[in-house]
């Protein structure tokens, strides 16, 4: 029987197995390890957290492919890995190297300012940041696997991403009450595909799975965005960052599967020690804010 | 109407829960162990297995499982779940529910860009069955307790044992609902057992 590799059921359904999970930023092996025994479901190679790439400043590229092939010998888990927004060559490289699922990262400084990867033409799959309906079915219509929100990364400020989280739900239900008709207007103020847009419309949600991005920093954070609708959470800077980022890392987890249950998530939020310190979006300049990277 | 359960602490639990419904069942997305006694069959869904094994010992479902199946009450699982279930892992970590007479390969056909589609031939259905395996592992011994359902280059990648049935892929992203009728027609005999009894 023949055998077909890099379909889109194939690439979005790895997203579907990740639901339910935490994704976690490492920069090493040691980290990675750390994660996968706190029950991450995957872990994204970096070689620097957003936070640390806000405060390096100058051009953030692909990991040193060194530090991505140390975190996929380290653990069984999943390998996710970044680059930036149009580098076609650093995404080719990731998937040659093997890696599990790309970003193609806001939190990377873009290679292009006008266009975005055609993530369609690629095996491996691909997750994008949205901030609306328009960007997540634009990232949809060029082949991207999984969404998450965009937040403003490295703050471990949630208001970002919860704005975001709120304003693709309501999206979503403005278009499932609209008649047919009032659809194609609608396409062009979002600045959506068409197509992509009526699929929504009729099923009432995104075809592809979209967890929360940007800013999660406490077990009650990914609780939040559990509760606003998110299919699971990447944490970047929030885990490594803390003062103690194993119990971070399982208290996290925990209150991502339980989001419901208050009392434990008292629980896992009790002496947990220092969270990362947090920035104020409203002191960042625009050219300081990731969230406005993509087109 | 036959309540099933989902195991709900990590990976696809809404396509099961939809494919459930779909054969006109009730499905409960079970989050804690005191919410087992009340089902009538477990799925254990695909997603990361040493994520799910981790909150499976937080929140101690594991006796709870084990009970379940002692009770032989039906439990199908898919990817992870087959993992899950196995008892024993070729790669030498510790096994998980020890419920089922098979050794599985985690990751066997490689990493996420291996991944793929494809149509099996699988025992008692009849035409080409639509699988997806995604990082799946794939069952290297079996004991003679154990029936193969369907292999994919020589390896098994289906199997059933008294109450308990396993795939390498995931029926729950296609179409096909054959497995989920031969899970629900595996729960209403469990289910004649138990009442003879």
């Amino acid at each position: 029987m023949s055998q077909l590799v890099g379909t889109e059921t194939v690439k979005r359904g790895m997203a579907q197995m990740q639901k339910g999970g935490v994704i976690m930023d490492v920069v090493n092996a040691e980290q990675a390890k750390v994660a996968e025994a706190a029950g991450a479901v995957a872990v994204m190679a970096l070689e620097r957290v957003p936070s640390d790439i806000r405060a390096a400043g100058g051009v953030a590229r692909m990991a040193d492919p060194r530090i991505v092939e140390e975190v996929m010998q380290a653990v069984s888990i999943p390998v996710m890995a970044k680059a930036r927004i149009g580098h076609i060559v650093e995404a080719r490289v990731l998937e040659a190297m093997g890696v599990d699922y790309i970003d193609e990262s806001e939190v990377l400084t873009p290679a292009d300012e006008e266009y975005h990867i055609l993530k369609s033409e690629f095996t491996v799959p691909f997750v994008c940041g949205c901030r609306d309906l328009g960007e997540a079915a634009r990232r949809i219509g060029e082949g991207a696997s999984m969404l998450r929100t965009k937040g403003e990364p490295g703050t471990g400020n949630i208001v970002e991403a919860v704005r975001h989280m709120r304003k693709v739900q309501a999206q979503i239900r403005k278009i499932t009450l609209m008649n047919d008709d009032e659809l194609m207007t609608e396409a062009k103020l979002l600045g959506a595909p068409y197509e992509i847009l009526r699929e929504i419309k009729k099923s009432g949600k995104l075809p592809i799975v979209n967890f929360a991005a940007g800013g999660i920093a406490t077990p009650a954070d990914a609780a939040l965005m559990m509760e606003l609708g998110s299919d699971g959470v990447f944490v970047g800077s929030g885990i490594f960052k803390s003062e103690n980022p194993e119990k971070f890392a399982h208290s996290i987890v925990q209150a991502t599967t339980h989001y419901k249950d208050y009392d434990l998530i008292g629980k896992l939020s009790q002496e947990l020690g220092a969270a990362m310190k947090g920035l104020d979006i409203s002191k960042l300049s625009l050219e300081e804010r990731m969230q406005e990277r993509g087109w | 109407m036959l309540k099933i359960g989902v195991l709900a602490l990590q990976g696809a639990v809404s396509e099961h829960i939809k494919q459930i419904e779909s054969a006109g069942q009730v499905a409960v997305a079970v989050k804690k162990a005191s919410e087992l006694p009340s089902l009538d069959a477990l799925i254990i869904p695909g997603g990361e297995s040493t994520a799910i094994r981790k909150l499976i010992d937080y929140y101690e479902f594991k006796a709870p499982i084990q009970q379940f199946s002692a009770e032989k009450k039906p439990i199908f699982g898919t990817c992870a779940g087959l993992v899950l279930l196995a008892n024993e892992l070729v790669d030498g970590s510790e096994a998980h529910l020890r419920l089922m007479d098979i050794s599985v390969k985690r990751n066997a056909f490689g990493r996420q860009k291996d991944s793929f589609e494809t149509m099996l031939q699988v025992k008692g259905f009849t035409g080409n069955v639509p699988a997806v395996f995604i990082r799946a592992p794939i069952i290297t011994e079996v004991t003679e307790h154990v029936e193969v359902l369907a292999t994919y280059d020589n390896q098994i990648v289906a199997a059933k044992q008294g109450h308990l049935l396993v795939t390498s892929f995931h029926p729950e992203l296609t179409e096909e609902n054959r497995w989920m009728k031969l899970f629900i027609k595996m729960v209403k005999q469990a289910h004649q057992m138990s009442t003879i009894h």
